[in-house]
């Protein structure tokens, strides 16, 4: 391990003079980050430059850095999960090396360093406020202005002697490849969209198959997603099934625990069940669900759950209170599941705007409306049993 | 596994055949191979295939493409029809935690 916590104090880290030379007026934040960049805790050490010390990593990752990114896929401290922007060295570059550019959400920056073991390169990581290189692309930070002040307050000109980049290929909704080597002389390629791919793309001299270009979206990569869907979806739950057992113990025909113990017990676990459908099962199963539409799935897994639960249930369909509720939960349960799967659309891989604008139009209204009636059908079987 | 596909003819994406110089930029940056290379000039093979990311039009250095570009994302949807945060989904664009910070792409 480097002393680098003795080097900081003497190193000028390279500070761009004016706003104008940055590009993207943010020079409070560069100052903020770069003063921080050498003591983080992930660092393996410094690296002497021309312009002075640079924070140095290893492709290792430690269980901190897996630790990290446990609690950032179950949504705790998620915003925070950050590095400080500028250049790093991964192993012992030099004014050859190549240059990566990245994110500074820390997941997708272990993540680039992990892909690549025993490689001496070079990573830019851009300032995206703590947000991964898709989304930063999408919302712009992730852009050519970020891009062109980053490369000039890290003076990489100076640091590596060739003018090439290379670029996740899916930060390109953000980055103007051609206005990027216009106002900094460094061309941009696009590497591949999984981390994974690099070596193999650095190894055949920065060229991707047809395959590193396509973003699928295969269950390991839908699985993933699961946790943070199923906290968001939970909490709602914490607040909804309180009210389920508070209404069905005033409401039902026999004392508060008894009817609380019935109808609030299972109505807690049949929206536990929609969530578990739309969240877990409509993920896992995307590809095999019918229809195009993520409502129209999460909608059939959400039959799918009503039927068993019924038949766990075991109500008496020959009685009008329980063809009642049945109605209930044939209305609430596959609501709730198509909801949150059409929720779905923003984490999968595949879905435009136009497409998704066009399925709300008509489903939200459709869900809203089932999930409506089919509580005040619950009450109302509550109520005349 | 077979590629996954969203809504049929919904995409706003345009091509125009007489800017297109056949430089076959678009066809690195797009995620979803929506374009092939035609001799001389770029078609668009998989049009149900884009999901409007916008890297093609933004890339293209003499603007031979259009597309609404955006998240395809409902909860941003439903943010931005109840007036929160914009249209984004994937956490907060000013830096605020209390914003919508939904599984979403992130």
């Amino acid at each position: 391990m480097d002393n680098y916590s003795d080097s900081k104090n003497k190193f000028e880290f390279p500070m761009i003079q004016d706003k104008s030379d940055c590009g993207c007026g943010n020079t409070e934040k560069h100052i903020r980050n770069t003063v921080s960049a050498l003591n983080q805790s992930f660092l393996s050490g410094s690296i002497l430059t021309s312009v002075g010390h640079l924070p140095q990593v290893s492709s290792a990752l430690s269980w901190q850095d897996h630790w990290g990114t446990i609690k950032a896929r179950f949504g705790v401290f998620r915003m925070d999960y950050s590095v400080a922007p500028g250049l790093y060295a991964l192993g012992n570059p030099d004014d050859n090396s190549s240059v990566l550019v990245t994110a500074n959400y820390k997941m997708s920056f272990d993540r680039l360093r992990k892909a690549l073991p025993g490689r001496d390169v070079w990573i830019l990581v851009l300032d995206t406020d703590g947000i991964n290189v898709w989304c930063a692309a999408g919302k712009g930070t992730f852009g050519t202005e970020e891009l062109v002040g980053r490369i000039k307050s890290s003076v990489l000109a100076s640091i590596v002697k060739h003018r090439k980049l290379i670029l996740p290929q899916l930060c390109a909704p953000g980055v103007a490849a051609h206005i990027v080597a216009k106002l900094s002389g460094f061309k941009v390629q696009y590497g591949p969209i999984r981390a994974e791919d690099l070596s193999a793309y650095l190894d055949a001299g920065s060229k991707a198959t047809e395959q590193m270009r396509i973003m699928s979206f295969p269950l390991k990569e839908r699985a993933v997603l699961i946790p943070i869907e199923l906290m968001e979806a939970l909490k709602a739950f914490l607040i909804i099934a309180p009210v389920l057992l508070v209404l069905s113990g005033i409401m039902g025909p026999a004392g508060f625990w008894a009817n609380a113990g019935s109808y609030g017990l299972f109505a807690v676990l049949a929206i536990l069940c929609a969530i578990v459908s739309g969240a877990v099962f409509s993920t896992l199963l995307l590809p095999y669900l019918p229809g195009r539409a993520f409502s129209i799935k999460g909608f059939f897994i959400g039959i799918v759950t009503f039927l068993i639960l019924l038949y766990l249930r075991d109500i008496n369909l020959q009685a009008w209170p329980g063809r009642i509720e049945t109605l209930a939960w044939l209305l609430i349960i596959p609501a709730i599941s198509a909801f949150l799967t059409m929720n779905f659309t923003g984490a999968s891989t595949y879905t435009s705007l136009s497409g998704v604008k066009k399925e709300m139009r008509w489903a939200l209204p459709l869900q809203i409306a089932a999930i409506a009636i089919g509580i005040i059908t619950w009450i109302g079987a509550i109520l005349i049993s | 596994m077979k590629n996954l596909v969203y809504l049929k003819d919904v995409v706003t994406l345009q091509l125009d055949d007489n800017k297109c110089t056949g430089c076959g930029m678009c066809l690195d940056v797009c995620p979803h191979a929506v374009f092939k290379m035609n001799s001389k000039h770029v078609v668009i093979q998989n049009r149900d295939a884009c999901m409007e990311c916008g890297a093609c039009s933004r890339n293209c250095p003499v603007d031979a493409i259009s597309v609404q570009s955006g998240v395809g994302c409902a909860a941003a949807v439903i943010n931005s029809m109840l007036g929160r945060d914009g249209e984004f989904c994937c956490g907060p664009d000013t830096g605020s935690k209390t914003a919508n910070n939904k599984g979403c792409c992130c």
